[in-house]
């Protein structure tokens, strides 16, 4: 079945020409690597860096408090943007003109106006219904509460986060679902499948791979924007060591330790995103196999080199 | 008297401002290989989508073993049927697509699993036991495990033939099965076809081979503008056709 292997037959005329030169490559890499030196030196020899402090501080409660909250808002946000964001897609692909036009109305409104704004918002919702109820819309009310015992700063940062995310999830899953070729829908509904079916077992499978990589960078940008929290008067990661040098006044080293702490997060999401990105790969990778390499080295392995 | 397998009674059917089809009648008989030939932009296609409610009719009726397709009629009057009757109707038409449709995402064996599954819940040993069966049928048993991206274009057409045939359909809808294919390929998805037919399927085949219309074929319409110019014996319209229109369009084709 399989052919003879490259490079160990015989032919009559081999190409042995001499490699071309690349000059440019070596002057560039020569000047990397200086650029480089140079920043590992200072890294390690200027003392404002403080690698003690750094030290001390990375594992230290205040830090890791913030970062339990960094990502419980944004695993929890995720979910909100990304449940939402179906929901908003599908609505906005219905045939019914009510459900696209609620959905688009929804979209403009919280991808138009400032986060912060939002958040804010949320907060301050007291002000503007100091009492939330459950009742017969126009008639008697059944249960009610107080606004500011109902929305926590907590859940004003999560209402804030996941419905903002939500728009800008939905105009991504939309655009995944339309990336599908109609025939996929058509096919599945001559089959006899319902039109949830034919979503959900045909459709949505093939538009996570067009929904994915913008999700993850949806993602690691939640990371971060988490620390808008701090209008409300809440805490995260960055908040932490904010509030750290503020007493101390070991503002680098502490930037540093946050700094550390978002890019570890950064790297694992980013693994994980090349595991799910497989997952749904099926059936469109030519070769399964090269999936097996870490996602960053799968580009142009020869230039890896 | 047996009662027909399709029955189109005076179709018609506009895009915008386009007539698609001008007031189609057909009949169907049970076994029957009805061949669908014609010009591109004839509706020979739109056609076949209405059967199986892929296009809803602007006028006339369709009927599949008597059922009224998409609509239910009662005290003179049409009911839109729900989405699930509908798709309850879909489920005895099997259909082909000219460009394949295979779920990408799946393997032969479980595009082919893939209606029985969702649709009739049957197990997942049972269905890829009949997947394997349906597979082995269109010759293709050793791709089972393959992804559509794998196989080539008369591969893929066969496995989309299995698949349309794990609901046991009474009726087969082909929408130019063999256009797409390279023309060394277009055999091998011919002889599903005809041995489909042997068994007796009931078939109606938009198509561009006359051959196979010729061989097969109870029953040969050539279409145009939306309308049936002439249907008869395959080897009576191809050899002697009636219409001015048929020859001019068959002395550009044979």
């Amino acid at each position: 079945m399989t052919g003879p292997a490259v490079g160990t037959t015989k032919h009559e005329h081999p190409i042995e020409a001499v490699p071309l030169r690349h000059p440019g490559r070596w002057v560039a890499v020569a000047v990397l690597a200086v650029l480089a030196a140079m920043l590992v030196h200072t890294v390690l020899t200027n003392e404002g860096f403080r690698w003690d402090v750094v030290g001390r501080y990375l594992f230290s409660t205040p830090i890791l408090n913030g970062l339990a909250n960094t990502l419980l808002l944004t695993v929890l946000s995720m979910v909100i943007g990304v449940v939402g964001g179906i929901g908003l897609a599908v609505m906005r692909l219905s045939p019914n003109p009510v459900l696209t036009g609620a959905a688009a109305v929804y979209i403009w409104l919280f991808r138009g106006t400032p986060l912060i704004a939002q958040l804010l918002f949320w907060n301050y919702l007291s002000a503007l219904y100091p009492r939330l109820g459950l009742g017969i819309p126009f008639g008697p009310v059944f249960v009610s509460a107080d606004v500011n015992s109902l929305i926590t700063p907590f859940a004003a940062c999560l209402l804030g986060l996941g419905l903002n995310e939500a728009a800008y999830m939905a105009e991504i899953v939309r655009g995944g679902l339309q990336s599908v070729d109609r025939g996929q829908s058509e096919a599945a509904g001559a089959l006899g499948l319902s039109r949830v079916q034919a979503l959900r077992r045909v459709v949505l499978p093939q538009a996570m791979r067009v929904i994915i990589p913008p999700t993850g960078n949806e993602t690691i940008s939640m990371l971060k924007t988490t620390s808008l929290v701090v209008v409300i008067g809440y805490f995260e990661l960055l908040t932490s060591a904010q509030r750290i040098y503020s007493t101390n006044f070991q503002t680098i080293p502490l930037l540093i330790v946050a700094a550390a702490w978002y890019l570890a997060l950064t790297s694992v999401l980013s693994v994980g995103q090349g595991f799910i990105e497989r997952k749904y790969g099926r059936g469109f990778d030519p070769t399964p196999s090269a999936g097996a390499r870490m996602f960053f080295l799968r580009r142009n392995p020869e230039q890896a080199a | 008297m047996t009662e027909p397998m399709v029955e189109a009674l005076d179709i018609y059917k506009s895009f915008g401002s386009v007539e698609v089809l001008r007031g189609i009648n057909l009949t169907v008989m049970p076994g029957e290989v009805a061949c669908v030939i014609g010009p591109s932009g004839s509706g020979k296609s739109t056609f076949l989508r209405c059967v199986n409610h892929l296009e809803t009719i602007d006028a006339g009726r369709m009927r599949v073993e008597g059922d009224l397709i998409g609509y239910r009629e009662s005290g003179g009057k049409l009911y839109e049927l729900r989405e699930s009757e509908v798709a309850h109707q879909r489920r005895d038409i099997g259909m082909v697509f000219q460009r394949f449709n295979l779920f990408p995402h799946m393997t032969a064996a479980e595009n082919v699993m893939e209606a029985p599954r969702t649709v009739r819940r049957e197990s997942k040993t049972k269905a890829r036991e009949r997947a394997v069966a349906l597979l082995e049928r269109v010759g293709l048993v050793e791709k089972c495990d393959s992804y559509p991206a794998q196989l080539s274009g008369g591969q893929q057409q066969r496995v989309a033939i299995a698949r349309a045939l794990a609901m046991e359909p009474k009726l087969m809808l082909f929408d130019e099965p063999t256009s797409a294919l390279d023309p060394e390929l277009v055999g091998e998805v011919l002889d599903v076809m005809r041995g489909l037919a042997r068994d007796g399927m009931t078939m109606i085949v938009v198509t561009h081979e006359m051959g196979f219309a010729r061989e097969v074929g109870d029953t040969l319409v050539f279409m145009d503008e939306g309308r049936i110019v002439e249907a008869g014996n395959p080897r009576d319209v191809l050899t002697n056709p009636r219409e001015e229109r048929t020859k001019a369009f068959l002395s550009k084709v044979l």
